[in-house]
């Protein structure tokens, strides 16, 4: 299992491009940490999901 | 007047109104932006979600530069992670450091606050922390390369203004980096007495999010904080200890 935002999911051996698109996320408006470590974008289509990642998906909303 | 620009971290801004974006609809921040005359403008970082279709940016003109914050962070690695990611989400190298430990007055943690400075400005960010108005931290964020110093007025969201004038004033006096007045100020003239003190610049968000007209209000902010610069730059009048001094001639009265 992958814990992706906090939640487990079924999603080792996807690419994190397949996931994002998958999932309905726009991969141009999203950044993410896997395990900590930012994951370039250009690295989205070669990294591979891993049982016990932890993926955080983040996005900018209104803030102060 | 002069050309009167403010510098941080090496960009120019005529706007001297840092908008906040939270608390209000997205298709009022468009109208906000706009009448307040913001170029920059404070956005928070948050787990994505594939419910909601729509995202900030596309209601930020694309002129105005964005201020990621790292809110939701309790040490100085936390908020290096968050401005870390808000990079990474490619709307440049400004960040907002805020970090607090304390969520009933949400007062941010100077020590903290300068440990983060210290990182993120040796990895190239242009850093501008929000901090309790202290000369010592205020010096200490200097020395850590922070691009300017945000001290707070009066708790976030408070709109109770500028309950720590005279601890901003000698931020004005002694830190030679811009001083943004950020957190607490709830009307224009409280944003307008602070740049009357020398202030370089006002964040609001809460203000204008709690009006009953958001742009009107940001309208009203830009006024004033145009009206309280021009006022420093043109050197306030002085007050007399007593007494009264007229302002009409002493002389040609209608009576021998």
């Amino acid at each position: 299992m992958v814990k992706i935002n906090g939640k487990e999911e079924n999603a080792a051996g996807k690419t994190l491009a397949a996931y994002l698109s998958e999932a309905g996320y726009d991969a141009s408006r999203v950044a993410v940490e896997r395990n900590e470590s930012i994951v370039a974008k250009k690295d989205y289509g070669s990294t591979v999901l891993r049982d016990g990642d932890n993926i955080e998906i983040v996005r900018f909303v209104g803030g102060g | 007047m002069n050309k009167d620009t403010l510098n941080i971290g090496g960009r120019e801004f005529h706007s001297r109104f840092i908008l906040g974006s939270g608390k209000y609809s997205l298709n009022l921040i468009e109208a906000a932006v706009k009448d307040a005359g913001a170029e920059l403008i404070t956005v928070a970082v948050r787990r994505a979600n594939t419910k909601e279709q729509e995202n900030i940016l596309d209601y930020i003109p694309k002129n105005v530069t964005l201020l990621p914050n790292t809110s939701g962070a309790r040490t100085a690695e936390e908020a290096a992670r968050i401005a870390r990611l808000g990079r990474e989400l490619g709307c440049g190298d400004f960040v907002k450091i805020e970090i607090m430990r304390d969520s009933k007055y949400l007062l941010p943690d100077n020590a903290e606050t300068i440990r983060a400075t210290e990182i993120l400005a040796k990895e190239g960010f242009i850093v501008l922390p929000y901090m309790y108005p202290d000369l010592y931290a205020a010096r200490d964020l200097v020395g850590a390369g922070a691009a300017a110093v945000m001290p707070l007025a009066s708790p976030i969201g408070s709109n109770k203004g500028l309950a720590t004038r005279e601890f901003i004033q000698i931020l004005v006096d002694e830190i030679d980096l811009p001083i943004i007045v950020d957190a607490g100020i709830g009307r224009p003239s409280q944003a307008c007495e602070a740049m009357e003190m020398g202030v370089d610049a006002i964040m609001a968000n809460t203000a204008l999010a709690t009006a009953g007209d958001t742009p009107l209000m940001a309208a009203a902010f830009k006024q004033a904080i145009e009206a309280g610069r021009k006022a420093y730059l043109s050197g306030l009048g002085r007050v007399l200890g007593r007494g009264g001094d007229a302002s009409d001639p002493l002389t040609g009265f209608l009576r021998d």
